[in-house]
């Protein structure tokens, strides 16, 4: 068991290294957070709010993903589900009247109007148990018909949303929410997740999950009940899901059923492979680095559009509005990294103390750490 | 009209959009029999072709012309496809795949929505697919009737390559079991890149017949029709071609069924009525309803 959790030298200096991820992860977060909040600009606390909302989400991804290796196209269902089900109790019977007039005032639910923190929790379970009903399911499936049941329960959940107008509004905006999620709040949950995702990771259900992901028929022999490990690793990321929905929608203040589709899906995915699945820091730097990557794409993008406009120069050439380029740049990157580095950029390792300390000149020999046995290799 | 013009008028309409949900179900299995691969990225050679028509369309050439033209454009992106990015991650596990063609279908929309338009966009058809003829108290579309007859015709065309050629013998010995098809000398590379060839053509007809009955192509136009390639393909059978044509014909009955006799209100919900039974298929008979007649490569 050392072995398989160690930089393999010696117990107590590999548990220190491996429990200083989520440290150094908090740390980064924190740095974020200060930078965001300091910097005193509008749009830049926007972009950091957002990230940490995705961060959440792709760490949430993570959970399931990364431990069973099986591919959820799904989780936006439980975003949309956190969402939804967090305004119909954060929300007060008067604001409900604007923002879902089509809620008859006799429901039980249209007298609720609980504290946002409250409304987040009940977001949270009511997702987590649609979650674990649906997982009941779902665990038996394997590979690519898993990955299609998901991405069913996806289409499901978003055209149900489209018309059942009692709950949803239907395919309209619902407007009116108030802000309740601001960068503090979404760092503070953000953090929270990293450390309930590591803990999973390192827990007994993520060792056995994992063993499961690498030979399931192995795993079994020991004695591992992969349903088992699986369906408690996809309630607990549907929870974490549904959980994300909440805090984005007291951050959005206006949404659709449309903001829960396969775009968003695609996003956290992305997010998630170029950062490396097979780890928790993978799932954070991944969401950094598409996330800061895709801003400055952005406003790349609103640059060449402004000079195109005006006609100077070599843009002024282009015969088309420069819009989605941030998307192709996505899909490129997505596609190189599954070819050229399967594990993503951290190659499916933590990143531990010994990751830095092999950054000092003449340090290259310092065994890595956080390695997860199979996904990296194994040195 | 009388009951029994009305029935026929439901039996014409039916075939006619089963046929094109067959073929949109086929150019996903064929692909799916020999990779293991769901390719979400289908959709967007039907965006192709129907850019094609698009294209083609404002050239002086007769029409028949664009829509050949217009469905090689749809073979050849299947097989650029194939060629950039799914060969290189071939031997990846099953999410691999399904995540590298999501990423693809991304890319081919996006870069559609920057360079062409996002908004839909209408290319010249003939007056084909607005006309129709009278029998009697029958009012039928022509391109129904088309329609039927290309579905049958590509269908026919299908089993002969599949069945009377080399490279249709090896596919389907590829798709029985790859690895031993490999050891036999047959190269992997031709059969996968004929694989994606067909689910081009298919792609390209399919496009014909989508595009004709709405008009229009824009970014996203191949979601429906992979939506609908997902559902037929998973009820009929993801590993059998002749599932495949089953599923796509039941969908197509069962489409114009609820169409005809359900409410307006129910209806609203039927995507996701449809996409709950693909749940229910996945989990009490994963083979759907046609099992592989071959014996399926332990994986």
């Amino acid at each position: 068991m050392s072995s398989l959790r160690g930089t393999g030298s010696g117990w107590a200096r590999s548990r220190i290294n491996l429990l200083s991820t989520p440290f150094i992860l908090v740390a980064g977060l924190v740095l974020i957070a200060l930078i965001g909040q300091f910097r005193g600009d509008v749009v830049f606390d926007r972009v950091v709010t957002v990230m940490f909302i995705n961060l959440l989400l792709t760490v949430g991804l993570q959970i399931f993903m990364g431990n069973s290796g099986l591919g959820s196209f799904g989780q936006y269902a439980f975003v949309a589900i956190g969402a939804y089900a967090s305004i119909w109790f954060s929300l007060s019977p008067e604001q409900k009247s604007l923002a879902l007039p089509d809620m008859p005032e006799t429901w039980w639910l249209y007298g609720q109007h609980q504290p946002f923190l409250v409304a987040t929790f009940i977001a949270a379970g009511i997702a987590a148990v649609g979650g674990g009903l649906i997982g009941i399911a779902f665990v038996r499936l394997r590979g690519a018909s898993f990955t299609i049941a998901t991405f069913a329960m996806l289409i499901v959940v978003n055209r149900v949303a489209l018309q059942w107008e009692a709950l949803t509004r239907g395919a309209r905006t619902v407007l009116g929410i108030p802000k309740y999620t601001d960068l503090l709040t979404a760092f503070v949950w953000a953090a929270i997740v990293v450390v309930i995702a590591f803990a999973f990771k390192e827990s007994t259900f993520g060792l056995k999950l994992r063993a499961t992901r690498e030979d399931e028929a192995a795993a079994a022999s020991i004695g591992i009940h992969a349903a088992l490990m699986r369906w408690i690793a996809w309630t607990l990321s549907a929870g974490v899901s549904g959980l994300g929905g909440a805090l984005w929608a007291h951050f959005i203040q206006q949404f659709s059923p449309h903001n829960f589709y396969l775009r968003e899906t695609f996003l956290i995915i992305a997010m998630l492979v170029i950062g490396g699945a097979g780890s928790v820091s993978g799932a954070a730097l991944g969401t950094v680095v598409v996330a800061l990557g895709q801003e400055q794409l952005r406003q790349t993008e609103n640059w060449i559009n402004a000079e195109r406009t005006a006609g100077s120069g070599l843009f002024g050439a282009i015969p088309f509005d420069v819009r989605g380029f941030a998307d192709i740049v996505l899909a490129v990157a997505i596609i190189l990294v599954l070819i050229w580095r399967p594990a993503g950029i951290t190659n499916g390792r933590e990143i531990t103390f010994a990751t830095f300390r092999r950054l000092w000149p003449g340090n290259r020999n310092i065994p890595r750490g956080g390695a997860d046995p199979v996904l990296g290799d194994v040195s | 009209m009388n009951a029994i013009s009305e029935g026929i008028q439901y039996l014409i309409s039916s075939l006619s959009l089963g046929g094109l949900y067959a073929l949109m179900a086929l150019g996903l299995v064929i692909v799916y029999g020999i990779l293991r691969l769901v390719n979400f990225a289908y959709g967007e050679l039907v965006m192709v072709a129907g850019y094609g028509l698009l294209l083609f369309g404002d050239s002086p050439l007769p029409w028949i012309f664009v829509a050949i033209l217009s469905v090689v454009a749809a073979l050849l992106a299947g097989v650029a496809m194939e060629r950039v990015a799914f060969r290189p991650v071939r031997n990846s596990n099953a999410t691999t795949l399904l995540i590298t063609s999501f990423a693809v279908s991304t890319l081919l929309q996006s870069v559609a929505l920057l360079t062409i338009s996002p908004r839909p966009r209408a290319p010249r058809l003939p007056g084909l697919f607005v006309e129709s003829v009278t029998f009697g108290d029958l009012q039928v579309k022509i391109v129904d009737l088309i329609g039927i007859v290309v579905g049958v015709l590509a269908l026919v065309a299908l089993t002969l390559f599949m069945r009377r050629t080399v490279i249709g013998l090896a596919l389907r010995a590829a798709a029985d079991d790859f690895t031993m098809t490999r050891l036999l000398g047959v190269p992997a590379n031709r059969v996968i890149a004929s694989a994606f060839a067909v689910s081009g053509l298919m792609a390209g007809i399919v496009a014909l017949f989508w595009i004709g009955r709405t008009g229009q192509t824009y970014p996203s136009v191949g979601l429906q029709p992979v939506l609908i390639a997902f559902i037929a393909s998973v009820v009929g059978g993801m590993e059998s071609l002749k599932g495949a044509v089953l599923g796509g014909y039941v969908l197509g009955f069962l489409t114009m069924g609820l169409q005809t006799w359900l409410p307006q209100g129910v209806n609203n919900y039927r995507d996701a009525v449809m996409f709950g039974i693909v749940i229910l298929v996945l989990l009490l008979r994963p083979q759907g309803l046609v099992s592989p007649s071959y014996s399926r490569e332990a994986r």
